[in-house]
Parts: C-alpha cells; sequence; structure tokens
C-alpha cells in the first residue's frame, strides 16, 4: 500500500497550460499518474496533448471524478488556487510552487484547518509525492524510485529527497511512498502527519526521515517517534557543519528555544531510537541495514 | 530582508505607530542640523545590522549641538563587531517612566501568529524567556481571524503592565499587528515598548524582518535592498538573483535545492575539504543562471576547485550541461571543475559534457567521490 496516492488517485492539474505545468504534468502522465484533467479559466474546452481544460477546479472534478489537484501556478496566485480546490472538495492539493509569502501560507493553512479539515495540503515548495510504480504527482524524475517497499521516505528537503531514492535503489530497496514536504514555514503536511501516515500503513515497513536546520520540526517528530512508532527510522539533517544562519531577531529564538541547529535534531532523533547518519550516503547505509534486519 | 532602525521608525510610523521625531543621515552637518530641529536632548544612534550598539559606543546622548556634533563625528565610521557605521539615526530623547517588550512573529509549530509581551523588557528578552517565562504574556492568533480588540486586551491585561500603560499599548498593539500583516513581516518587535511619565505609550526601538518572498505586493521593498548587509562576493550573486552565502574555505560550491546545497558543503567538510560557499541555484536553473552561479565563484580568489552537484527535479540535466559548456565559454574559469549530475535527463546532460571533459572538467558518480576529488584538487 502507499499513503495519500494510489494508481486509482486521479489528478487535476491547475496551472496544466503553462510551461512547468505542461512539462511535469506530461511527465506524470507519461509515469502511469490519472492526469485526467487541467483547470485555465481562459483555455476552457481546449486540450493539453489530449487532456482537457476547464474552466474551474469544480468542473473539472464534476467531468472527471478527480480527487487530488496538483498546483503549478505561480507564487502570487497559490493562496486562491488552494482555497479554490479545497471549496471545490478536493481531498489532496499538492503545491509544487516555490516563493509564496509566508502570511498566505499561515492563512491558508489554518483556512483548511478550519473550514475544510478533510482537505490535506501537501507543499507548498515542494517536489510532491511519488508512491513508484503506481502515481507521480510533481517534479520527481520516477525512474530514480524502485517500486515495492519496504521503505516509506519523507523529506523537507526537494533535492535530498531525491538523493534519498536514488541512495535506496542503489542498494536495490524499493518505496511504498515518498513524501516532500517541502520546507517553507508553513508545510501543510508534517513529518508528524507521514509518520503517523507510514506507521499505519502495512506495506511500509521502516521509514527513512530528511530534514534540515531551522525550525523545530524534527524535535517534534522524534518526540512523536519515541512516543508513537513502532517502525524503525532512518535519518539525515542538512547544515550539520552550516555556520549559524541569520537570526531572526529575539522573538525567533525564543519561539525556537535553543532548538533547530542540526545538532540539536540530531541529538534529539538519535535519543527517540532513530539511526542518524552524517551524509545521506550514510543515512542510506544505515537503513539498509535496518532493512536487512527487518 | 532585515531593516535597519530607523527603516523600521519609519515602518512603523506608516501605520500610526506612535515613534520619536528624528531623521537619518550620512553626515556631521546634517545630523546638527536635524537635532537643532527636533529640539534638544537628542540621541544618536548608530544605524548597523547588528546588536550590542550601546555598549560599542554606537549610542549617546547629546545636551547641545556641540555635544551633538561631537558624538555624530565618532559613532560615523565607528566598527561594530564588523559592521561600520554608514548612517546615524538622531530623534528626540524620550523620559521614560517604564519599559516593556513586544513582538509579533510566526510560531511555525502552532502554525499561527504569536505575539509577545512583557512588563520586563528593555533587556535580553531571551534571559526572560529562560530565567522568568511568566513574565512574557503570550497570544497566538489565527490569520484567518486575526488579533481582535477584546482578545488585545486581555493579552495587555495579562502582561500586568502599568495599568496606566493599557489603553495606550492596546493601540500600538493593535497597529503592529496591522504592520506585521499587511506588510507581510517574518517579524516587528519593539523592544523597548516605553511608558512615558505623562502616560503616553511609544515605540523607543523598531526591529523589523519582512518576508522577501512578499516583494511582487510590495514594489516599494526594494528600497531595503541596499543596506541589507552582503558582502562583496554576496553582493554580485544577489544581483544575479542566486541564493548565496560565502564562507571561508577553496572548494567553491554550486548546488540545486538548499538541502543540497548545504548537504554538499557538509560533505565536503566530511572528507576533509573547506567550502569556500553556499550556493543554491535553484528548482528550473538554465544556462544563464549556470553561467551566473560560476562567474559569481570564478571571481572569489580564494576558490581552488569548483563541485557542481546537481540532482535533477525541475532542473533537467541537459540544461545544467548546457548552462556549464556555455558558461566555460563566457567566462575563463580559473579552476578545475568536478561536476556530479543525477536526475531528471542526466543522460542526456552527461552525454552532452562527455566530449569535453578533461583536466579542467571532471565528472564523477556519487556525491563522495566529487567531493573527494573537488578537495584533493583544492589541497
Amino acid at each position: 500500500m502507499s499513503i495519500f496516492v494510489d494508481e486509482n488517485t486521479k489528478v487535476v492539474y491547475q496551472g496544466l497550460t503553462g510551461s512547468q505545468g505542461r512539462y511535469y504534468g506530461l511527465l506524470n502522465a507519461e509515469y502511469g499518474t490519472q492526469v485526467v484533467a487541467g483547470t485555465n479559466p481562459k483555455k476552457a474546452g481546449t486540450d493539453v496533448e489530449g487532456i482537457p481544460i476547464y474552466a474551474t477546479v469544480a468542473e473539472a472534478m464534476e467531468a472527471t471524478g478527480a480527487t487530488a489537484s496538483c498546483i503549478f501556478i505561480p507564487a502570487p496566485g497559490v493562496q486562491s488556487a488552494v482555497l479554490e480546490a479545497a471549496e471545490a472538495g478536493i481531498e489532496f492539493i499538492v503545491a509544487i510552487t516555490e516563493g509564496v509569502p509566508a502570511h498566505d501560507e499561515a492563512y491558508f493553512f489554518n483556512k483548511l484547518r478550519n473550514d475544510f479539515p478533510n482537505t490535506r495540503l501537501l507543499g507548498p515548495n515542494c517536489p510532491g509525492i511519488i508512491s513508484p510504480g503506481k502515481c507521480n504527482i510533481g517534479i520527481t524524475a520516477g525512474h530514480i524510485a524502485k517500486p515495492g517497499g519496504p521503505v516509506g521516505i519523507v523529506s523537507r528537503s526537494g533535492t535530498l529527497t531525491y538523493q534519498a531514492l536514488y541512495e535506496l535503489k542503489e542498494k536495490g530497496i524499493g518505496v511504498t511512498t515518498c513524501v516532500g514536504i517541502g520546507g517553507d514555514p508553513v508545510p501543510g503536511t508534517s513529518f508528524i502527519d507521514c509518520l503517523a501516515a507510514f506507521e499505519a500503513d502495512p506495506e511500509t515497513k521502516a521509514v527513512m526521515m530528511i530534514g534540515e536546520i531551522g525550525g523545530s520540526a524534527e524535535e517534534e517528530a522524534a518526540e512523536f517517534i519515541k512516543n508513537n512508532m513502532s517502525k524503525p527510522v532512518s535519518s539525515y539533517v542538512a547544515g550539520v557543519t552550516a555556520p549559524p544562519g541569520k537570526k531572526m531577531g529575539h522573538a525567533g529564538a525564543i519561539v525556537s528555544g535553543g532548538k533547530g541547529t542540526a545538532q540539536a535534531k540530531m541529538e534529539a532523533l538519535a535519543d527517540a531510537g532513530v539511526k542518524v547518519g552524517q551524509n545521506p550516503t550514510e543515512a542510506g547505509e544505515l537503513m539498509a541495514e535496518i532493512v536487512a534486519n527487518l | 530582508m532585515d531593516l535597519l532602525e530607523y527603516q523600521g521608525k519609519q515602518f512603523f510610523a506608516q501605520y500610526g505607530i506612535p515613534v520619536s521625531d528624528g531623521e537619518a543621515t550620512d553626515n556631521v552637518d546634517d545630523a546638527v542640523a536635524i537635532a537643532d530641529r527636533v529640539g534638544y536632548p537628542v540621541v544618536i544612534k548608530a544605524q548597523v545590522h547588528t546588536g550590542g550598539r550601546g555598549k560599542a559606543g554606537g549610542v549617546k546622548l547629546a545636551e547641545n549641538a556641540e555635544e551633538a556634533r561631537t558624538h555624530a563625528s565618532n559613532i560615523l565610521g565607528l566598527d561594530i563587531k564588523g559592521h561600520v557605521v554608514k548612517t546615524i539615526w538622531v530623534e528626540l530623547a524620550s523620559d521614560i517612566a517604564e519599559e516593556y517588550y513586544a513582538s509579533f512573529t510566526l510560531d511555525r509549530s502552532a502554525k499561527k501568529h504569536l505575539g509577545m509581551l512583557s512588563a520586563e523588557g528593555g533587556v535580553e528578552i531571551e534571559t526572560v524567556a529562560e530565567e522568568n517565562p511568566d513574565a512574557i504574556a503570550k497570544v497566538h492568533i489565527d490569520p484567518t481571524v486575526g488579533l481582535t480588540e477584546d482578545q488585545c486586551r486581555s493579552w495587555v491585561e495579562a502582561a500586568n503592565l502599568n495599568p496606566q500603560a493599557n489603553d495606550g499599548a492596546v493601540d500600538i498593539l493593535m497597529k503592529l499587528y496591522t504592520a506585521y500583516v499587511e506588510g507581510d513581516a517574518d517579524l516587528v518587535e519593539i523592544n523597548p515598548l516605553i511608558l512615558k511619565p505623562t502616560g503616553e505609550v511609544h515605540a523607543l526601538d523598531a526591529k523589523v524582518s519582512l518576508d522577501g518572498n512578499a516583494t511582487y505586493e510590495h514594489p516599494d521593498y526594494s528600497k531595503y535592498d541596499a543596506t541589507q548587509p552582503r558582502d562583496e562576493r554576496e553582493e554580485a550573486a544577489h544581483a544575479k538573483g542566486l541564493q548565496y552565502v560565502g564562507l571561508e574555505g577553496s572548494v567553491g560550491v554550486i548546488a540545486n535545492g538548499a538541502g543540497l546545497a548545504m548537504s554538499t558543503v557538509d560533505v565536503i567538510n566530511q572528507v576533509g575539504g573547506k567550502p569556500a560557499n553556499f550556493l543554491d541555484i535553484g528548482g528550473g536553473a538554465n544556462a544563464d543562471v549556470m553561467s551566473g552561479a560560476l562567474e559569481v565563484i570564478n571571481n572569489d580568489p580564494a576558490v581552488k576547485a569548483i563541485f557542481i552537484n546537481i540532482f535533477g527535479g525541475i532542473t533537467r540535466g541537459e540544461e545544467v550541461a548546457n548552462g556549464i559548456i556555455e558558461a566555460m565559454n563566457r567566462v575563463n574559469i580559473d579552476s578545475p571543475i568536478v561536476i556530479r549530475l543525477d536526475g531528471t535527463n542526466a543522460d542526456e546532460g552527461r552525454a552532452i559534457l562527455q566530449p569535453h571533459l578533461n583536466d579542467s572538467l571532471m565528472m564523477e558518480p556519487t556525491m563522495l567521490d566529487a567531493a573527494r576529488k573537488a578537495a584533493e584538487l583544492a589541497g
């Protein structure tokens, strides 16, 4: 099994007529994803390589039965695109776009949490989600992921997500689902959301988690792993040797409460029983050991 | 984008938050003229992107024109923790009865805005947070609802300020929240927020950080660009729209994605090399972006080898390969380049590079191999 998506997931691409949307939408379709529609109010009635374009997400859902959407719309339009999809009843929204203002993200995150609790948002500023062999929504190169299992991947960084997939494939290890949650201040889906879903998924036997300096999401994930996970986890946190970043005034320091460094995150994860690697390759090797002992 | 104090005060003033009458200048004669206009005593403050200005002699009180001239000439040009003072802010000195702390920022854990208010302001608020966390009143604000006046009043009352300050504090905090949201700020902070003996509440300092992603909504923010603290290399990279942080080593780094760039820096350190920089060329990098990145790195005299680490998602392998070749035609690159290329269309990219490989352009199969090679070439 996979989490959040599978081979039956029908996806509408908001922004399929734009250059990035078209490129990746068609790549995703070629991979086998059910790319059933695109939206663009000015191009309704046309098509992109046979994929029909509708004026709105609601119309696309009605015509095609789509339950997921993928957003390739420039940053200024992302908030209204997310809200349009949620209002239409989309259950899973993947927002790829980078550069969305943090206040917009905080607004639509809370809007979804309050008014559309059954809609899950992934991103923005994320590579998307791939369940190898079944469904690929976003910008991940499908060929670097080996289908099957037993590993689930969750990552805050786009390119390190690919790195993780690649490291596992090199070792002959398959992946149930790989979720790139993105590195923005208010990600729609958190490490904990993914860890809980992997814990509940019978085909996922172990989880690889890729973190980054800044914020406290890794520390919160470590707490969750300690208390709620029976499945083994390996991890890597990027930025071990990064010089101290810019401090966002006193308020930022208070909110993070001394958390946020790679060292603090790696210690929290190790305390929770996670196997922590010093680089992506080492984290992959640790996962290979875990898989060998399953 | 971090604002200097005077920019922060001007930003606050746009939203009706009371700040002291004053002006910024870069020369002594103007400083005296400003002091004469606002009236004595005045405070003359160094405008630099670092704390500890007072201890370094960057904040002085002047009772008259002569003192204003002396302090202005001493502070201009002063070096405060490596930041040379180019601008000073001259403002009317305020009588202070009490000093408070106030701020709004995003609480990434709660995913809501967080307001913090303390009766113990003017000092290191981090110390207060550690030693006496109850002295900071906090309020979480749902961005879809905003800060209501009732909520703001309860919050102010919970902070146990002098009751005389409550009305003024509510007024300022409502305006500060508006400034925070409408201005797309990552942080707005007033420390100290003062109560004057006359009963007025007033922002005596201003710390503002604005969201660089929101500049399309605020075209006027381009004026803050010139005062961001950057070294020469960072300035050149910024002009090309590149995410660059200068480091002290000899291996130039180009990677796509912040995570991979950080990881590249980590791996170079782990194999015994010293990275010269962090450079994220981002998603969708094309020949122009790659050329620009190589030019910036090539201009750093400390660089002895360059490691280009690309794992393609949104960046396609052939774009990277064409970018490198085009850049090598445009600029005379002094250092050897080691490339590691994987991901989307990596085979196409590698095929484009293959005929160009030689002693100054090498390709390695893995990130660790490439890091070792680059570290070795850099000596």
